[in-house]
């Protein structure tokens, strides 16, 4: 029996222990109506020769392809020791450390987790780990309009992630907040702060860089919504910052200085690509706004004898023990994913992940040159990060249809959430491809215009 | 020690990051001035570091976990080495479905197999973990209610037994929340539940066998009193360990459902997640499920979305959720076949029920005597707190002295001192003598010797630390010493 250790033995002499016949009858309880007469969609079990027969043919049909796509999920080198160390049993089969004096491995990692993403960030307090980065912008925006405590409306640009968008809106619908899109400038695909609409708003959402990999003027966002009386919400790719200016940095020098809260996806710090998870969310913010976060908080402390330990902290916000005044509903979170993070971190150190920055900007510069000399010209004047618009001259899922016959994924279609772009691809290279690569993709590029 | 402590300015790895390029062609105002203080360290440093970190640890791979409402079981490898091969790993989430038929097969399987193991008409996999799919299932009361104008409903019931994302949850779907009591056998108090519902009820929520370690005798009247006043029930799927392939939800008159695939089906816990919370719905509230879904014509996969399923509550998350989990779970559910899921609830049972009764051999007190257990139970130590000045925190920091994880603690409220214990099925017989043999000679320190017990653990790498001091002198991270 699969993954069950019973003797026949075993059996009979813990069925005598308990007084009972046989297993059946431990389900006597249950009323005989509901009792069902079995599986009958699963099919009979499998070896382990058998299923990694069966995943092995399924991985080859998917087959492996020359990514040159982002939109939120990047291709990046993972050092091979991550998920080596990641896949010991004592971090992966481990659960939420409850028990603090017999999880203090876990609960270092997340406290080290918490120590470099706010190095990124720049921010003062970081949480565990939320679910992804699109359920982190719907918790930032939750968090932000609790804060405010007036204001329910929370201005969001089209330059924010078109799913990203959608997801938060799932999350605040019901709670009264409205989500005021903010459109962004034509010509330079980044949001004019002084287009944004008077009002009393929770929160402005700046995205760095945003969507269409353009950066945007995060310094004039922060203090605009400063100067209104919102939070400023910052949603970042975490590597860019090895770069960039940190969100706990925006704005013109001041006492507000700085994002509220800087969100995003964590993935391109150690998590694979895998379909697109797991990955994790951040969550980072000021000190202030400790007690509005949702989701896990590891502190340090000491034991009885004061030795330095780390332990679970601020709880009275999660939902064990507040319940329905809880800041949130999460209970299980991606901690696995954060102690992939920590890794990746602590093996490419400051420098290393400022080289892989700079490698990334650095090829899609080569990119873009590569495919504007075969007619594909960038879409928006400006600065970028890792990531283009660009302009084809056909529709892009064609294109992109003829791209992946050469076993390339193209880039990202911006058809179906920016019409109003034409035949708009979003595309990007990151230190993973080489310039032969580049070179391919023009060449491929060309003959699928 | 810390990774910072190792680290030294100008160490790094150079095999694993490109070599340095300038970068002049950004502004100024929008660059970093200073390098982010992560530590500088070598690669050996790192994997030394974090291996002994890891050591800190309990875990099921090292230690007997039984952890209530958890189902610590053992998480077959091959899950973790089938859901990495590199083609998987390397896939991009927005690449076209027809780069991607292999691994949406595997959610088609799943799919079907999940909608067969809750007896539900439809299964989205998309949320993320168990709170994540509560909060799927309620937003589709909710759309539900308001599809057919029904505006009046306000109200989500909980019983008092409730896992607290339920009644968090409810909140965050715009609910308010009322508590409904448990009767002295462990059930709903249904005369309470039949006071509690009316117009206002949007629906009720339920875990079954309940956090109190057995199954809800009355479901079927409850579901009644529930569905005559227009309300939706929700299976809250934490406990599905117990009954898999027995007993279906959607044969209890569930309407909406999640599953811990992280629980149930073996994916690990990852020292706090990743999971995986599925949801299953009846007929009715097929048309709100989240998207995307995985649908197939023909010989072929695609993923379903808002043209697809138009009233749907709408995305949970930025892709399919966490599919590499949703990998290790068909993986898990394929070597177990048919076969092997119906063992899992009948030794899970068989486990619990054993474990039950040596322990009240041996002196304990279970919080329902009279019930049968179904995965789990619950042993209250009230008595040998008023005796001896024991409780169940300190008989649980013995226990790791003993090498067992602890069972759940001070979950759920309402029993006092309790120790909520879930062996699951793939422990063997000798593990659950040795659990017992354990637990008789912390009772016997109890009585002999009791500061011995209090002042425990004493072989883990810390002592019992002081959560005041935590809260009160915040240390977040480490540029907050001295803070
Ligand atoms: C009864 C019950 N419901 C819900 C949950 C929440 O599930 P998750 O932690 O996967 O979000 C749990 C998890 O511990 C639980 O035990």
């Amino acid at each position: 029996m699969p993954f069950v250790p019973h003797t026949e033995d075993d059996i009979s002499a813990m069925l005598q222990s308990i007084g009972a016949k046989s297993i059946e009858d431990l389900f006597d309880e249950i009323p005989v109506a509901l009792q069902s007469e079995g599986l009958t969609q699963v099919p009979e079990g499998l070896s382990e020769m058998a299923v990694t027969r069966l995943m092995q043919e399924r991985a080859e049909q998917d087959g492996r392809y020359l990514n040159f796509i982002g939109a939120g999920a990047y291709e990046h080198h993972i050092p091979a020791a991550v998920w080596q160390l990641v896949s010991r049993g004592e971090f992966y089969s481990a659960y939420t450390p409850y028990q603090a004096e017999a999880s203090q491995g876990t609960l270092q990692v997340i406290y080290e987790y918490q120590s470099m993403i706010t190095a990124l960030t720049g921010m003062e307090v970081s949480n565990a780990s939320l679910y992804d980065g699109a359920t982190a912008l719907g918790e930032a925006i939750l968090m932000a309009v609790r804060a405010h405590k007036k204001a329910r409306r929370v201005l969001v640009p089209r330059t924010v992630h078109p799913i990203y968008r959608k997801v938060a809106q799932v999350m605040v619908q019901n709670q009264n907040i409205e989500l005021v899109e903010v459109d962004y400038d034509r010509a330079s695909g980044i949001v004019d702060a002084a287009s944004l609409p008077a009002g009393e708003y929770a929160a402005l959402v700046i995205p760095q860089p945003n969507f269409f990999g353009r950066l945007e003027e995060v310094d004039a966002l922060t203090d605009w919504a400063h100067a209104n009386g919102a939070l400023a919400i910052g949603i970042v790719n975490p590597l860019s910052l090895a770069l960039l200016k940190p969100p706990g940095e925006w704005g013109a020098q001041g006492a507000d200085i700085g994002a509220d809260i800087a969100v995003g996806e964590g993935q391109p710090l150690g998590c694979p690509l895998s379909s697109g998870g797991p990955y994790y969310g951040f969550m980072t913010a000021k000190m202030a706004l400790v007690r509005q976060m949702p989701g896990r908080i590891v502190g340090k402390t000491v034991d009885l004898e004061g030795k330095p330990g780390f332990a679970l902290t601020l709880q009275a916000r999660e939902q064990h023990i507040r319940r329905s005044k809880a800041t949130s509903n999460i209970c299980t979170n991606q901690g696995l994913l954060v102690t992939a993070s920590v890794m990746h971190m602590s093996l490419l150190g400051p420098q290393g992940l400022q080289n892989v920055a700079a490698s990334c900007h650095a090829n899609t510069g080569e990119l873009l040159k590569a495919v504007a000399s075969v007619g594909a010209k960038p879409v928006f004047a400006g600065p970028v990060f890792h990531e283009a618009v660009i302009q084809l001259a056909k529709p892009a899922a064609e294109v992109l249809a003829a791209l992946r016959q050469q076993k390339i994924v193209g880039g990202y279609d911006l058809a179906r959430d920016y019409p109003e772009l034409g035949n708009a691809l979003l595309v990007c290279a990151t230190e993973t491809r080489t310039a032969e690569d580049i070179a391919l993709y023009a060449k491929t590029l060309a003959a699928a215009m | 020690m810390l990774i910072a402590d190792l680290s030294r300015p100008g160490r790094n790895n150079a095999s694993q990051a490109p070599a340095a390029v300038a970068v002049n062609d950004l502004p100024a105002h929008l660059l970093r001035k200073s390098a982010p203080d992560l530590p500088q360290v070598s690669e050996m440093d790192a994997v030394r570091h974090y291996t002994r970190l890891s050591q800190k640890n309990f875990s099921i791979d090292t230690h007997f976990y039984p952890l209530g409402s958890c189902t610590m079981k053992y998480n077959p490898r091959a899950a973790n080495a089938l859901a990495m091969l590199p083609q998987f790993l390397g896939r991009h989430p927005s690449a076209d479905a027809a780069t991607g038929q292999g691994v949406l097969a595997c959610l088609y399987e799943l799919q079907e197999m999940l909608k067969d193991v809750t007896g539900m008409a439809g299964v989205s996999l998309t949320p993320m973990a168990g709170a994540h799919g509560e909060f799927a299932g309620v937003a589709m009361i909710r759309a539900y209610h308001d599809a057919r104008g029904d505006a009046a409903r306000t109200e989500i019931l909980v019983p008092d037994a409730a896992h607290g994302t339920n009644p968090a949850t409810a909140v965050m779907c715009g609910y308010s929340v009322r508590e409904i009591p448990t009767n002295r056998e462990g059930d709903v108090d249904i005369e309470a539940l039949k006071a509690a519902v009316g117009p206002h009820t949007a629906g009720l929520m339920l875990t079954n066998p309940s956090t109190l370690g057995v199954f809800e005798k009355q479901i079927q009247a409850i579901q009644q009193v529930v569905h005559e006043a227009g309300g939706l029930t929700y299976y809250d799927g934490a406990n599905l360990n117990a009954i898999l392939g027995r007993v279906k939800p959607g044969d209890m008159g569930f309407d909406v459902i999640h599953m811990n695939l992280h629980k149930t089906f073996s994916t690990p816990h990852g020292g706090g997640g990743p999971g995986a919370g599925p949801v299953g719905v009846s007929e009715r509230l097929l048309p709100f499920m989240p998207i995307p879904v995985v649908g197939k014509a023909g010989d072929s996969y695609r993923w379903l979305d808002e043209k697809d399923i138009p009233q749907s509550i709408g995305r949970m998350s930025a892709h399919m959720g966490n599919l590499g989990v949703l990998l290790r779970a068909y993986v898990y559910a394929r070597l177990l076949g048919r076969d092997g899921m119906h063992r899992v609830a009948e030794f899970a049972t068989l486990n619990a029920n054993y474990l039950m009764a040596e322990l009240r051999k041996a002196g304990f007190e279970v919080a329902y005597p009279t019930r049968r257990a179904s995965h789990e139970f619950i042993v209250s130590l009230k008595k040998l707190r008023d005796e001896t000045g024991i409780s169940a925190m300190d008989v649980a920091k013995r226990l790791l002295d003993k090498g067992f994880h602890a069972p759940t603690t001070y979950f759920p409220l309402l029993v006092p001192e309790c120790l909520l214990i879930e062996p699951t099925e793939t422990e063997s017989r000798e593990t659950l003598d040795r659990f017992v043999d354990a637990l008789k000679e912390i009772l016997h320190e109890a009585r002999t010797d009791a500061e011995l017990v209090k002042g425990a653990p004493y072989s883990t790498p810390v002592r019992r630390l002081d959560d005041v001091k935590a809260a009160r002198e915040l240390d977040l991270t480490w540029r907050m010493v001295g803070r």
